[in-house]
């Protein structure tokens, strides 16, 4: 069978407005190509604009804040220049006189306009240990240094992977240090897939919500609940979806999933009280805050079209509510994913009723403590098995000829995951007719 | 019911799973008239299973047991292996990793047991496709009859051929390409000209890590960049409710030091033994695996 690609490439080509992951050694960050916008990568700032038309996973030099495209010959190519090296270190000794060119010698050489490769050129020649260095140590020697003076960066299409690793490795506590490896567990934990149904509580930044829509593949719905004012979902927007992935998105308010339970959110709805909650609600909403200063700005148009906003906004919001609720209504959910700073036993006691019978859950904390509660609670009142408490260890390795070994430096841990599976809360408690096999072990090791 | 959508209740011709405990799970083939045994007691299909809901419990005559929606998670922990076999941990990183989503076409060797293809088919449904090679010709026959039970068949395509001298049977079409191989690196021109020419991600698996040398060896040689290896370990932790017992010190003269300590071990002591103290606490198991092999993961850039 021969592909039928042909040359179709259009949609491996940026455009302006793609969501793009700027890429520099291990170093990651989300960006999106705006027309003259500049974005500060690395302590280096830049334009985006020459970006537009190229592959994804090119990779480009920065030249007085420009992209320019570099070509493949050079990617890989390091200063090869393989003479004289030494056998080991006994005559290296660090009186930090090795390197003869100063830092001014050096940035007068980057104002020269000398590229990443020349510098480090430079930077050999005027070494006098260098060559006595092993043929391992010098090739450590360049890497370093190609890692401090390249000033290239490539551009790589967002994906869960990319994305769960750069917060991870930039603001791990906007993600409740959720690492990557977790999230893929969490993942497969709860089946997520396209087609199904799926409730999802978080409070890292948009990035297991996007990590599920990406497994969904715009086929099947999820459901977004969130705590206070509004869903924070910025890390969503970084994926770069297509428009229709949008669509199978639904929201609603953890506030108000008693009220849903208790088939009482109708009444709830037309309450007066709950219409100053969405006013205060409309605070937090980054969107609704521009609203919110434009409209101040234009006080002077007068007050009715200012009520008039508020009207719609409130008709969208009350629309949205209900939409999500006719999600939710049957209680027939097929997959529910936890993970957030807040206390998992009361999120999860609360959500737990919206799946189905013989569905998946996953529960992410950052503490194990909460998950032990958690377990407890669900051994008491029943209605899962399966349970399981985890966490993942992960760990890197450098494989080189003749110097495999593991990083040196490891994650030292990503969080715990509770998982299990729901079932038909029958007439018996557990563990009644049934000598139940974990509990059994857990009276063992209290004697 | 399908490994790849859920169903609400039970159907004849389903696979349904039978869970007895978190260790023992045993996946049944729904069938009027049938019946299994348990360590519980007998299931009679037409009663006890067809036309009830999944999650639903079923009497036995000494206990009872739940039945379960098949997932490939549930699957994994309760196939029959035929061969050694990927578990959930290293299969969540390897799914993540080389990025599979609904539409991806995926390239496999060896199919093995179908632990791993069983999850693979599951995330790129119901869109994509799994090319799966097997050497081994009573296992491609035996798995490409369980894919079709699973009601996935339409989703996989099993080749009995050997990757490393015949490849996976396409080109220039996968979006990601796995290895578990014993010779890896004998296959990586072979999953290079799988992959599309716009590129892809590459997997490979190995226990020994003279294997994953060599294995990036080719992966540098065929022009493969980005390329990271690493190893995932599952520490699962048992929730135990354990009593530590307090010593005694003797009779203190500080009284004051005394009554606090009075104090405290009557708040610790609800439901425990005078002189102890009950705690909820978790244990990890005495050996759990702590190898199963190295994953190393590449892209293959633009041909």
């Amino acid at each position: 069978i021969m592909a039928d690609n042909g040359d179709d490439d259009s949609q491996y080509r940026m455009k302006e407005g793609d969501y793009v992951v700027l890429k520099r050694g291990d170093i990651f960050k989300a960006a999106q190509i705006v027309a003259k916008k500049k974005v500060i990568f690395e302590k280096q700032w830049f334009f985006l604009d020459n970006a537009v038309g190229h592959l994804y996973n090119s990779t480009f030099e920065i030249h007085s804040g420009q992209l320019q495209l570099k070509k493949t010959s050079d990617t890989g190519g390091s200063a090869d220049s393989k003479e004289a090296a030494g056998v080991d270190n006994r005559n290296i000794v660090d009186d930090g006189k090795s390197q003869k060119l100063t830092r001014d010698d050096i940035e007068m050489l980057k104002e020269k306009g000398l590229k990443g490769q020349e510098i480090i050129q430079q930077l050999i020649d005027n070494s006098s240990t260098f060559k006595d260095k092993t043929e391992y140590a010098q090739d450590k020697y360049i890497k370093k240094k190609k890692k401090k003076y390249e000033n290239s960066v490539t551009l790589l299409k967002p994906s869960c992977r990319i994305l769960a690793m750069m917060y991870h490795g930039r603001e791990p506590g906007k993600i409740c240090h959720l690492r990557y490896d977790t999230l893929a567990q969490m993942l497969t934990l709860a089946n997520i897939h396209a087609g199904s149904k799926v409730v999802v509580f978080e409070t890292c930044a948009g990035l297991v919500l996007g990590a599920v829509m990406e497994r969904m593949g715009g086929f099947g719905s999820v459901v977004q609940m969130y705590p206070g004012g509004g869903p924070v979902r910025a890390g969503v927007d970084s994926f770069g979806f297509p428009a229709h992935f949008h669509h199978t998105l639904h929201e609603f308010p953890l506030c108000r999933v008693n009220a849903l339970l208790n088939g009482t959110l109708e009444a709830a709805g037309k309450d007066p009280g709950n219409s100053r909650a969405v006013q205060r609600n409309s605070v937090w909403r980054p969107e609704l805050l521009t609203l919110r200063a434009r409209s101040q700005r234009s006080q002077r148009r007068g007050r009715r079209r200012d009520e008039q906003e508020k009207k719609q906004r409130l008709d969208e919001r009350r629309k949205k509510l209900s939409a999500a609720a006719a999600v939710l209504e049957g209680r027939n959910a097929d997959g529910l994913v936890i993970a957030s700073r807040f206390h998992p036993c009361p999120v999860l006691m609360g959500l737990l009723p919206l799946l189905a019978p013989s569905r998946p859950f996953v529960v992410y904390s950052q503490y194990k403590e909460p998950l032990v509660e958690c377990y407890s609670k669900l051994k008491e009142q029943g209605g899962t098995v399966n349970l399981q408490l985890t966490n993942t260890w992960l760990r890197h390795y450098q494989v080189l000829p003749n110097r495999t070994h593991p990083v040196l430096l490891m994650s030292g841990g990503g969080g715990y995951l509770l998982s299990g599976t729901t079932v038909a809360s029958g007439p018996s408690k557990p563990g009644q007719s049934k000598p139940c096999f974990s509990n059994c072990r857990t009276c063992d090791s209290a004697v | 019911m399908s490994f790849a959508e859920y169903s609400e209740s039970i159907a004849e011709g389903d696979v349904a799973i039978i869970y007895l405990s978190h260790d023992s799970m045993m996946p049944v083939k729904v069938q009027r008239g049938a019946q299994t045994q348990t360590r519980y007691g007998v299931i009679r299909h037409s009663q006890d299973l067809i036309g009830h809901k999944y999650g639903s419990k079923v009497s036995c005559s000494k206990g009872w047991v739940h039945v379960l929606h098949p997932t490939p998670e549930l699957w994994t922990v309760s196939l029959p292996h035929r061969t050694q076999i990927l578990y959930t941990t290293d299969i969540s990183m390897i799914t993540m990793m080389l990025e599979l989503k609904p539409g991806s076409i995926v390239c496999e060797s060896g199919t093995g047991s179908g632990s791993l293809s069983h999850a693979i088919i599951r995330s790129i449904a119901p869109t994509g496709h799994l090319h799966t090679v097997e050497f081994h010709q009573q296992r491609a026959l035996k798995v490409q009859e369980e894919f079709m039970e699973h009601r996935v068949g339409n989703m996989v395509t099993v080749r009995n051929q050997d990757v490393c001298k015949d490849g996976f049977g396409v080109s220039g079409v996968a979006d990601a390409a796995f290895l578990d191989i014993p010779s890896p690196w004998d296959a990586v021109g072979h999953a290079k000209s799988a992959l599309k020419k716009q590129g892809g991600r590459v997997c490979s698996f190995s226990p020994c890590i003279e294997q994953v040398q060599r294995t990036c060896a080719a992966f540098t040689d065929h022009g493969f960049s980005e390329l990271c290896t690493i190893e995932i370990l599952l520490q699962v932790h048992d929730v135990r409710t354990v009593s530590l017992p307090v010593p005694d010190f003797g009779p203190n003269s500080d009284l004051n030091r005394d009554q606090k300590r009075d104090q405290n071990q009557t708040q610790n002591q609800n439901q425990s033994s005078p002189g102890a103290v009950t705690i909820k606490t978790t244990t990890v198991p005495r050996e759990i695996p702590g190898h199963t092999g190295f994953l190393t993961f590449a892209t293959k850039p633009r041909t």
